[in-house]
C-alpha cells in the first residue's frame, strides 16, 4: 500500500534531517533576522560583523540567516543560541553590541542580559516573550517557526515535524483532508474569509480533468507584509499546505503568485521549492506515492488589482491583468479555463497545522464562526510595530494596548484603520470589537489581508481617507465606470475638502458617490475603494464639518488649513535657530528682537517648528489659518 | 438549444431562453435596460459599463442584467429607486468625462447615450459631478471615418468589432485608470497603423466617438 509507504520515507527524511542538523543546533548559532524589515534595518551588515567577530576571535559558532522574529520595532535583531543557555534574543543591534556579544557570551558565558530583549525558551533567569503583557494575548501558529529555522535548509523544517501532515495525509484518502479542512472552518486568509474547504469541494466538483492549485502572494497594500515574511521565512510551511491542497482535490500543478518587488521572498520559494523536488516532496511520485504535484513560481509584475481573483489569473495568460465579472467562479473556471484553487499564503499556511492536529484543535482556537488565529502587521502610532499572531476574538483594544503596548509619546488614540485601503477606520468607541471576520465587517472596516495602522491626535481623518482613496484611485485598472470616474471625483471632493472648499451638500455628494461606488463596480477593488471614506464620514463627520465649515483642521496636518506663528511671548529673540532652518527666508527678526514669519514666503514645511529649541518652543502651527489678533494688529 | 422558459419582467410575463443573459432577453421583448457595454456574441460579458443594473427577486443587491443567465420564474425589475440611482450616478459619471456637444456630433439622434437619456427621463448635462478635462488628439487619419477619444465612453464595442469580426487587432484598450483608453499600437494614427479602414468599428460605436467623416464634424 501506498500509505504506510509514506510514513516511512517520511521516517526516514526525519532521521536525516536529524543527524543533519543536530550538530548544526548542538554548538553555539547566531541565528540573525533577514526579512526584509530586517535587511531594510541593516541585518546583512550585522550578520557580517558576526561573522567577522567570530572569525577573529577563532570562535566555533554558525551564523545563519533565518526569517522575521516578529519584533520588527527592535530591528536589526538576532538570536543566540548556544548550549547550557536559553537562547536569548537581542535588538536594536550595531557593530559595537555585535563585538561585545561575540566576546562577552560567544567567548566568555555572560549572556549581556542588560542588552537582551526576551529568551526564547523558558528558564530560571531570564524572561521570555511569553512573559510580556503582550504574551498573553499572542498565540502563533504560522508565525511559530518564523525567525527559528533556517530558511535556506529544508532539514531546518523537516525537523520540527515538517511534511509529517503530508506523510500522514498520503498514507490516507484524498477526501479525508478535504473533510477535514471543511470541518475546521478554516476560512480564507486573503480578506474575505470565504471557507476554504467549501471552495476545494467545489473545485473537486469542477468536471475536468486538470486542476490548478494557486497561492496568492501578490500583497499589494501599502503596509502589509504578513505574506512576504511568512514566504521569506517559512516557504516550506506555504508549500506543504499547497501539496495537501493538490492531493485533496487532485491537481498536478500549481503557481506562487508572487509580486517581483519580493525578490528574497522569490529566492527563498525558489530554493524551497528546488530543495522539496530533491527530497521528493514535489514532483511525479511524491514520498513514492502515485501522487504527482509539482509548484513553480509566477512572479506579478505589481499592479495591486492583479490580487484580485480573475485579473490575477488573467495576468498568468499572458492578458491584461484585468477583473472579470463573476461567475463563472475560478473553483468551476480558473486558470487556463480549468477548476482552479486560489488561496492566500496565511490560508495555505494553517493548512499543514489542521492535518497534524484536527479540525477539532483548531476550532479550539478563535471564535465559532471565525476559528484559529489573525495575523497582523501592527504599524502606525504604536509602540510595538511588527508582525503578531492572536486568536480569532482578540479585541482591538487588547491588540493595539497589549500586544503593541499602546501609543507612544503619551498622544491619544483616534482610530484604528484595519483591511488596508479596502479597510475602514473605526474610533474609540469600537475598540471593543473583537477581531474575527463578522464582527469587523459588521463594524465597517475588513479583515483584508491583515494591515493594521494606529492613528492618533495628529492624524486628520479627512487626509487620511484621501491618503487610502489616492492609492485606490490609483490602483483602479480604469475597466468600469465607477471605479474609473467615481473614485476620481471622490478624491477630487476629498482634495477640496482638506483645502476647506465645500459645504454641507459637498460631503452628501461625497456619501451618495462613495455608496454609489460601493455598490456599482465590477470588482472589490471599487467596491471596497469607499470604505475608509464612508467609515471617516460615519465616525468622524465633525471633522469633516471642521474643514469645510470653519476652515479649520483640527489635527494640523491639511496644509492649507494651517499656518505656522511664532509666539513672541516665547521666542527667545537671540537664538536665531528657526532662521537658518528656513529654505525659503521667510522669517525674518522684526525691530523688537522677535522673530516673524512671512506668510507670503511660508511653504509650510515644518522646518522651524522642529528645529526651534524645545526650551522655548515658540513656533506653532495654527488652524484656522488666520494670525492671532495681536499679531495683526503689530503687522499693520 | 436552450429550454425555453418564462420570466416576470416588470410585471410582462415574457419567454426567453434559460441561460441566455436577462439584458437580452429584455431587449428582444422591447423592455429597455440601459446598456453600452454588452455584445450578444460574447460569451461573458466586460460589464464594464455599468448601466444596465435591475433587480432580481431573491437577490438582495442590484445584479448587472448582461452577466445574469435567465432561469425559469425569474421575476425581475428593470426600474426600483436603487436602480434609478445607481443608474443616473453610472450615466452622470460617464457624461463627466464627455464632451458634450450634440448639435455638432455625428451621432446626434442616433446616439445610445441619448436614447438613455430620454428612456430613463436624464438629464445629459449632468451638474453634480466637476467636468473631467481631456486633451485628446482628434485622430481624422483615417480617409473615411475619424475618432473622437473625448466623446468616448470605453464601451469596447470597437475593439470586439476590430478583433472578432474585422479579425484585425489594430485598437485595443491600453492604460490604468482614468487614463485608459482605446487606441492602436503605440498610439500611432489609425491610418499608419496596420488598421485596414474596413470600418467595422465605425458601425459599432454607439455615440460619435467613431464617426464616417461625410456626415458632420
Ligand atoms: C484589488 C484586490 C486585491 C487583492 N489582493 C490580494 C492579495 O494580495 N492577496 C490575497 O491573498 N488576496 C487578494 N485579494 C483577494 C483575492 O481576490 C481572493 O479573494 C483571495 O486570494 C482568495 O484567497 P482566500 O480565500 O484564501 O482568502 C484581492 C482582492 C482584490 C479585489
Ligand atoms: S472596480 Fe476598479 S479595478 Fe475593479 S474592474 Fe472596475 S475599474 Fe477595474
Ligand atoms: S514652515 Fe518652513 S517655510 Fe514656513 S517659516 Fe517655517 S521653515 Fe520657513
Ligand atoms: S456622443 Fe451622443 S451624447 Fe455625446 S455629443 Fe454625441 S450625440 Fe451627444
Ligand atoms: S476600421 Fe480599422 S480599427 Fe476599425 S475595425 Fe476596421 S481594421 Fe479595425
Ligand atoms: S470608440 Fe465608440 S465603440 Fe469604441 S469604446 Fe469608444 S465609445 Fe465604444
Ligand atoms: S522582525 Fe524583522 S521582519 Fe519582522
Ligand atoms: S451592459 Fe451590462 S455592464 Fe455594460
Amino acid at each position: 500500500m501506498s500509505g504506510s509507504g509514506s510514513e516511512k520515507i517520511y521516517s526516514k527524511l526525519y532521521e536525516q534531517a536529524k543527524a543533519k542538523v543536530e550538530p548544526k543546533e548542538s554548538k553555539a548559532r547566531v541565528l540573525v533576522g533577514t526579512a526584509t524589515c530586517g535587511v531594510s534595518a541593516g541585518a546583512l551588515k550585522i550578520k557580517e560583523d558576526f561573522e567577522r567577530e567570530i572569525k577573529e576571535k577563532d570562535l566555533d559558532a554558525d551564523v545563519v540567516e533565518v526569517g522575521c522574529i516578529g519584533h520588527c520595532y527592535a530591528e536589526p535583531m538576532a538570536v543566540i543560541a548556544k548550549p547550557g543557555f536559553p537562547p536569548v534574543c537581542y535588538g536594536y543591534l550595531d557593530e559595537g553590541l555585535v563585538h561585545r556579544l561575540v566576546e562577552d557570551f560567544l567567548g566568555g558565558d555572560d549572556p549581556s542580559y542588560e542588552y537582551a530583549l526576551a529568551a526564547l525558551e523558558r528558564n530560571d533567569v531570564f524572561p521570555t516573550f511569553e512573559d510580556f503583557p503582550r504574551g498573553v494575548y499572542e498565540q502563533k501558529l504560522i508565525l511559530e517557526n518564523c525567525g527559528f529555522i533556517d530558511v535556506r535548509d529544508i532539514e531546518s523544517y523537516i525537523v520540527r515535524e515538517g511534511y509529517s501532515a503530508l506523510s500522514k495525509a498520503l498514507a490516507g484518502k484524498p477526501a479525508e483532508v478535504l473533510e477535514e479542512i471543511k470541518a475546521a472552518n478554516l476560512r480564507g486568509r486573503g480578506g474575505a474569509g470565504f471557507p476554504a474547504g467549501i471552495k476545494w469541494e467545489a473545485c473537486l466538483n469542477g468536471g475536468a480533468d486538470e486542476r490548478y492549485v494557486i497561492c496568492n502572494a501578490d500583497e499589494g497594500d501599502p503596509g502589509a507584509f504578513m505574506d512576504r515574511s511568512i514566504l521569506e521565512s517559512d516557504p516550506h510551511l506555504v508549500i506543504e499546505g499547497m501539496i495537501l491542497c493538490a492531493y485533496a482535490i487532485g491537481a498536478h500543478k500549481g503557481y506562487l503568485y508572487i509580486r517581483a518587488e519580493y525578490p528574497r521572498a522569490v529566492r527563498h520559494v525558489q530554493e524551497a521549492i528546488n530543495q522539496a523536488r530533491e527530497k521528493g516532496l514535489l514532483g511525479s511520485s511524491i514520498m513514492d506515492t502515485e501522487f504527482a504535484f509539482d509548484l513553480d513560481i509566477f512572479q506579478g509584475s505589481g499592479a495591486f488589482v492583479c490580487g484580485e481573483a480573475t485579473a490575477l489569473v488573467n495576468s498568468m495568460e499572458g492578458k491584461m491583468g484585468m477583473p472579470e465579472s463573476r461567475p463563472p467562479r475560478l473553483a468551476s473556471k480558473g486558470f487556463r479555463g480549468k477548476p482552479t484553487i486560489l488561496n492566500n499564503v496565511k490560508t495555505f499556511a494553517y493548512v499543514p497545522f489542521i492535518i497534524n492536529r484536527g479540525a477539532d484543535w483548531f476550532k479550539g482556537i478563535g471564535t465559532d464562526h471565525s476559528p484559529g488565529t489573525a495575523v497582523f502587521s501592527l504599524v502606525g502610532k504604536v509602540a510595538n510595530t511588527g508582525l503578531v499572531e492572536v486568536p480569532m476574538g482578540t479585541t482591538l483594544r487588547q491588540l493595539i494596548y497589549e500586544v503593541g503596548d499602546g501609543l507612544p509619546n503619551e498622544k491619544e488614540f483616534k482610530a484604528v484603520q484595519i483591511g488596508g485601503p479596502s479597510g475602514g477606520c473605526l474610533p474609540e468607541s469600537a475598540l471593543d470589537v473583537p477581531i474575527d471576520f463578522d464582527s469587523l465587517h459588521e463594524a465597517g472596516a475588513i479583515m483584508g489581508s491583515g494591515g493594521l495602522v494606529v492613528m492618533d491626535e495628529d492624524d486628520c481623518m479627512v487626509a487620511v481617507a484621501r491618503y487610502f482613496l489616492e492609492f485606490t484611485q490609483h490602483e483602479s485598472c480604469g475597466k468600469c465606470t465607477f471605479c474609473r470616474l467615481g473614485t476620481k471625483h471622490m478624491l477630487d471632493i476629498l482634495n477640496d475638502i482638506t483645502m476647506g472648499e465645500g459645504d454641507e451638500e459637498t460631503l452628501s455628494l461625497l456619501k451618495e458617490l462613495a455608496e454609489d461606488v460601493r455598490d456599482g463596480s465590477l470588482c472589490n477593488l471599487g467596491k471596497t475603494a469607499p470604505n475608509p471614506v464612508l467609515t471617516t464620514l460615519e465616525y468622524f463627520y465633525d471633522e469633516y464639518r471642521a474643514h469645510i465649515e470653519e476652515g479649520r483642521c483640527p489635527a494640523l496636518v491639511c496644509r492649507n488649513l494651517i499656518l505656522y506663528y511664532i509666539e513672541p511671548p516665547k521666542c527667545s529673540k537671540l537664538c536665531n535657530v528657526c532662521v537658518g532652518s528656513c529654505p525659503t527666508e521667510a522669517i525674518f527678526t522684526r525691530d523688537d528682537g522677535l522673530k516673524e514669519i512671512d506668510q507670503e514666503k511660508c511653504v509650510k514645511c515644518a522646518n522651524c517648528l522642529k528645529a526651534c529649541p524645545p526650551e522655548y518652543n515658540a513656533i506653532v502651527k495654527i488652524s484656522p489659518p488666520v494670525l492671532p489678533p495681536e499679531k495683526e494688529k503689530k503687522t499693520k | 438549444m436552450n429550454k425555453p422558459v418564462k420570466i416576470i419582467i416588470d410585471d410582462h410575463e415574457i419567454e426567453a431562453f434559460a441561460g441566455e443573459k436577462l439584458l437580452w432577453a429584455a431587449l428582444d421583448n422591447d423592455i429597455f435596460i440601459p446598456h453600452l457595454c454588452a455584445i450578444r456574441e460574447e460569451k461573458r460579458s466586460g460589464a464594464s459599463c455599468r448601466l444596465c443594473f435591475v433587480e432580481i427577486e431573491g437577490i438582495s443587491q442590484p445584479v448587472t442584467s448582461c452577466t445574469k443567465s435567465v432561469e425559469d420564474g425569474m421575476v425581475v425589475k428593470t426600474r426600483s429607486p436603487r436602480i434609478d440611482r445607481l443608474v443616473k450616478t453610472g450615466f452622470e459619471l460617464l457624461l463627466s468625462d464627455h464632451d458634450l456637444k450634440c448639435r455638432e456630433c455625428p451621432a446626434n439622434r442616433s446616439c445610445a447615450l441619448q436614447k438613455i437619456a430620454k428612456e430613463r427621463g436624464l438629464k445629459l448635462r449632468q451638474k453634480r459631478f466637476k467636468h473631467i478635462e481631456r486633451d485628446y488628439q482628434l485622430d481624422d487619419s483615417p480617409k473615411e471615418f475619424a475618432f473622437n477619444r473625448s466623446r468616448c465612453v470605453l464601451c469596447g464595442q470597437c475593439v470586439w468589432a476590430d478583433r472578432e469580426e474585422a479579425k484585425i487587432g489594430a485598437i485595443g484598450f491600453t492604460r490604468r485608470g482614468i487614463k485608459r483608453v482605446v487606441t492602436t499600437f503605440e498610439d500611432l494614427p489609425l491610418a499608419e497603423s496596420i488598421c485596414t479602414e474596413c470600418k467595422l468599428c465605425v458601425d459599432a460605436c454607439p455615440v460619435g466617438a467613431l464617426y464616417y467623416k461625410d456626415l458632420k464634424k
